[in-house]
């Protein structure tokens, strides 16, 4: 269950987030849409506490934000541009990750070989291709089978395959009742990923509901029609 | 709290290790020792000389690397923030983590050469002591400068290493230009304490004061030497300068876990 109440943020003079409001339940699916620069990874960064709040609260499974880091336990993040230690190899990293954590990763070997990272385990990150970086990322958010997840543009540079591979995984974690959030510029992708959207513009939530129902109301077939008649409607 | 830290602290050894320039710059003191050694045939000598390179190598350094640091690992930092670990013991962690094999690097390549020089002799024992706290110590300082500007400028790197290189400038020789243009100006008013107060503020003059007293060649310096070694001889003058260190080794710590702390990622 997350919890956000007025949270604001301004980077400079730039107003982010202008006082958003917003309650997701465990085990909800939810896409966040909007346009580039909209405030949608400033929202995830907040969450999870790498963008520090001006003001308003976040709450992530009833504890309070506030200093506190130990609630990120609950918590994997896809970030957009998955950028690792380039002189580590990926299974060290992995290990590290697991030894910081004093955890043990029950899915490791699972996405492993799911995302077929095995070639890929004994070299060093800045070696690794840009979609199997992603593929070491969406890993490390899911190993510890956290049970809310963040995942900011995670197909970006996947290729088809690989990007199949990835919603499989998305639904098998949404059946296991996870709380998923998604951010991403393919609506076809949420269309088929969650049932929840966000949408976002200039700081402020304009709609968040049930993703048939935004269809019903703007009388559209698809999610990306009904965004894009969302994002034409004045401000 | 102390696993994460010692967790943090051990990959951040293995990382350097394996870039290997730090075996490199133990190396440079090695040969710098060394040939020292050769030519000057040992004793106080080779540790004056030492003490001189080290006081403008090892600020420069530890202040560029520091900033190099922070540039560099943002990625790192951004998944270490993600995860469950509070942000002081993570600073600590990175801040130790480099700082102290930069240290070891310069005590082991200072020292070693002694093992086939005929090892310590009488009397340099403690002036060899002084030498490895000195340039330890100012690792410290001048890493913790480099997290305090790396920090302060994430975004602008250029501005981050123009600052960086200026204040290692103002520290190694403006510095002792506006003292000796003090001095020269008001040079008929009783102003030694103000001088030596001044020279406290001043964590690398500090240093070389400290050095230039346990070596005795204060002499050197004439009128101003006799008052340095009123002051900095004495007990009290030897306490007030390891605690002005102390004090240096905070400030730029403390103000970088501050950044750090309150900072977006």
């Amino acid at each position: 269950m997350i919890r956000i109440n007025n949270l604001k943020k301004a980077f400079g003079l730039h107003q982010v987030l202008k006082g958003l409001d917003l309650t997701i339940p465990a085990g909800q699916a939810t896409g966040i849409v909007g346009p580039n620069g909209a405030g949608k990874t400033t929202l995830i960064k907040t969450m999870l506490g790498l963008v520090k709040a001006d003001s308003g609260d976040i709450s992530i499974n009833d504890i309070h934000l506030n200093g506190n880091y130990n609630y990120r336990r609950d918590i994997g993040y896809m970030p957009q541009q998955a950028h690792y230690p380039e002189q580590m190899i990926v299974s060290e990293l992995l290990q590290f990750i697991e030894d910081l954590r004093g955890e043990e990763a029950v899915y490791k070997h699972e996405l492993i070989n799911e995302f077929k990272l095995q070639p890929e385990l004994q070299k060093q990150l800045r070696v690794l291709s840009g979609g199997n970086k992603q593929k070491v990322g969406a890993t490390l958010a899911m190993m510890f089978n956290p049970a809310i997840l963040f995942f900011d543009e995670p197909t970006a540079g996947l290729d088809p395959r690989s990007s199949f591979i990835f919603k499989e995984r998305i639904q098998k974690e949404k059946e296991a009742g996870k709380t998923v959030l998604i951010t991403s510029h393919i609506m076809s992708e949420l269309e088929q990923l969650v049932d929840h959207v966000i949408f976002i513009l200039e700081g402020e939530i304009k709609y968040y509901g049930k993703i048939e129902d935004l269809l019903k109301e703007n009388r559209q077939e698809r999610l990306e029609g009904a965004i894009a008649k969302l994002m034409e409607e004045p401000a | 709290m102390m696993r994460i830290y010692l967790q943090i602290l051990r990959n951040e050894f293995k990382t350097l290790l394996r870039a290997k320039w730090v075996l490199g710059y133990g190396l440079i003191f090695l040969l710098l020792t060394d040939t020292l050694f050769r030519f000057a045939g040992g004793g106080t000598e080779v540790w004056i000389s030492v003490s001189n390179i080290m006081l403008l190598l090892i600020p420069i350094i530890s202040l560029i690397y520091g900033i190099l640091y922070i540039y560099q690992s943002r990625d790192y930092l951004e998944l270490l923030l993600t995860q469950p670990v509070n942000r002081s013991t993570l600073f600590w962690g990175l801040y130790t983590g480099i700082s102290a094999p930069l240290a070891v690097a310069f005590i082991i390549g200072a020292a070693l050469p002694l093992g086939w020089h005929g090892g310590i002799t009488e009397g340099s024992g403690s002036q060899l002591l002084l030498v490895l706290v000195l340039g330890s110590v100012l690792t410290f300082i001048f890493v913790g400068l480099g997290f305090v500007m790396g920090l302060w400028f994430y975004d602008d790197k250029i501005k981050g290493f123009g600052f960086s290189i200026i204040i290692w400038l103002f520290m190694a020789v403006i510095y002792d230009g506006l003292i000796m243009v003090i001095i020269f100006l008001f040079g008929d008013y009783p102003i030694e304490t103000g001088i030596i107060a001044v020279t406290m503020l001043n964590p690398m003059d500090l240093a070389r004061i400290l050095i230039l007293m346990e070596f005795d060649i204060s002499a050197l310096m004439g009128y101003t030497g006799a008052v340095f070694n009123q002051f900095f001889g004495t007990y009290l003058g030897t306490i007030a300068s390891f605690g002005m260190l102390g004090i240096w080794l905070a400030i730029p710590a403390f103000a970088g876990l501050r950044i750090f702390r309150r900072k977006d990622f």
